[in-house]
């Protein structure tokens, strides 16, 4: 087996410049190979958590601007219903001043009608008497031949007319 | 190299041969595999992409692996051993790769490459457990609360075992790579000889050169896996010297 052939000078030569390479390496690697792996990958690893952190920040504004404008929407809606049922409230208002005032009119009319009826009824009632007391007192003349007293007649007509009328 | 005269020689792929000033083809390997770990670390963060490329991913995968191998055996104080643990996994790693392509020497199938590297991993975590700890230290071979009886056997089991740990980092590596490239020379070393055979022969060699190829897939993974444990154990090792039990 070559490797254990420790006469061979070869294996101590070997040992040396492995050593040589070896340190030389690490020389190289620690030096020259490794720092600028880090510094990428802590860069890297630093843009990677400023993203996010943008990111989040982000998400955080559209956030905040959403509920804003959630809250502008629901305060428009609470103004827009409130606006309407103030409408609909003096609408509602209008409408019965207007019944109330038609009402009040048809009423004043109603009673003036009734007073005219009455009037006229009145009037009729009195032209009645007038015309019944004359032809009583005619009719008493033409059968009694007797003219009777003018104001006697009318008050018995009178009676009888307040008796028909209950 | 393959079979000479119908004999199977598996063994001297491992020959190390003189290049000038004893520098060795085992030490040419070695200056490959410091280059191939440079030129993906140099040329990989070239860019220093935001978002990597392919080479890149490669160079930044291998630090994370590392590191987080690091971070997690030996903890926050492990940041200042990161450099070493990387060189030495990368230098393992490009070592038992390279040993795969075909001509390719094996720098990690010599026990006298695997023992310095486990002597460098000893002789530092050593290093660092005296330089924190000071006499301190010595307690480690004692675990605390054990029969002052047992003294006796404890130490002298403890400082075995801590001094073993050399042996068999070094030995594990070393017979991993050298039993997984004398199997693949031995069963390619069938498949020449068996087609070399004549018809039947022909048809005998496709069992080898199936195997050969499972092997090569399995010779892979050793090759990873064994760099992976080099590293983790080192780690290991650099905890208890950083934190002594």
């Amino acid at each position: 087996m070559p490797q254990l052939d420790f006469a061979n000078p070869l294996l101590l030569t070997q040992v040396f410049w492995l050593l040589v390479i070896f340190g030389a390496l690490y020389v190289l690697v620690s030096k020259v190979a490794l720092p600028p792996v880090a510094t990428m990958l802590e860069e890297r690893a630093a843009a990677i958590a400023a993203d996010l952190e943008r990111a989040r920040a982000l998400k955080a504004e559209a956030d905040a601007a959403m509920a804003e404008a959630e809250r502008e929407q629901a305060k428009a809606r609470a103004q827009a219903q409130a606006e309407l049922r103030a409408t609909i409230d003096a609408a509602k208002a209008e409408a019965a001043k207007a019944e109330a005032e038609l009402a009040r009119r048809l009423a004043a009319q109603l009673d003036e009608a009734e007073r005219r009826i009455a009037e006229a009824r009145a009037q009729a009632m009195a032209a009645i008497e007038q015309v019944a007391a004359e032809a009583a007192g005619a009719a008493t003349a033409r059968l009694i031949g007797v003219a009777p007293d003018e104001a006697a007649v009318r008050e018995a007509v009178g009676a009888a007319l307040a008796a028909r009328q209950g | 190299m393959a079979a000479e005269g119908q004999s199977i020689d598996a063994l001297s792929q491992f020959a190390l041969t003189p290049i000038a000033a004893g520098f060795t083809n085992s030490n040419l390997y070695m200056l490959v595999a410091g280059a191939g770990i440079s030129a993906l670390m140099l040329i990989g963060m070239r860019s220093r992409a935001r978002v990597p490329g392919r080479l890149q991913s490669l160079a930044e995968v291998s630090y994370e692996f590392v590191y987080g191998l690091v971070r997690d055996q030996i903890g926050h104080e492990g940041k200042k051993f990161f450099p070493f643990v990387f060189t030495l996994f990368m230098f393992i790693l490009f070592g038992n790769m390279l040993g795969m392509l075909p001509y390719a020497f094996t720098f990690t199938s010599h026990i006298a490459v695997t023992f310095t590297l486990a002597l460098v991993v000893f002789v530092l975590v050593t290093a660092v457990a005296l330089a924190i700890h000071g006499l301190h230290f010595f307690s480690y071979f004692f675990p605390e609360g054990a029969p002052k009886a047992l003294a006796p056997l404890i130490i002298p089991i403890e400082v075995i075992s801590y001094l073993s740990r050399v042996v068999s980092l070094s030995v594990r590596l070393f017979a991993n790579m050298v039993a997984g490239h004398v199997m693949l020379k031995v069963f390619a070393t069938f498949v020449v000889m068996m087609g070399s055979a004549g018809a039947l022969g022909l048809l005998g060699a496709v069992a080898p050169l199936a195997i050969n190829v499972a092997l090569v897939g399995f010779e892979f993974l050793v090759a990873f896996l064994q760099a992976y444990v080099f590293a983790v154990l080192t780690c290991i090792y650099l905890h208890d010297a950083v934190h002594l039990h």
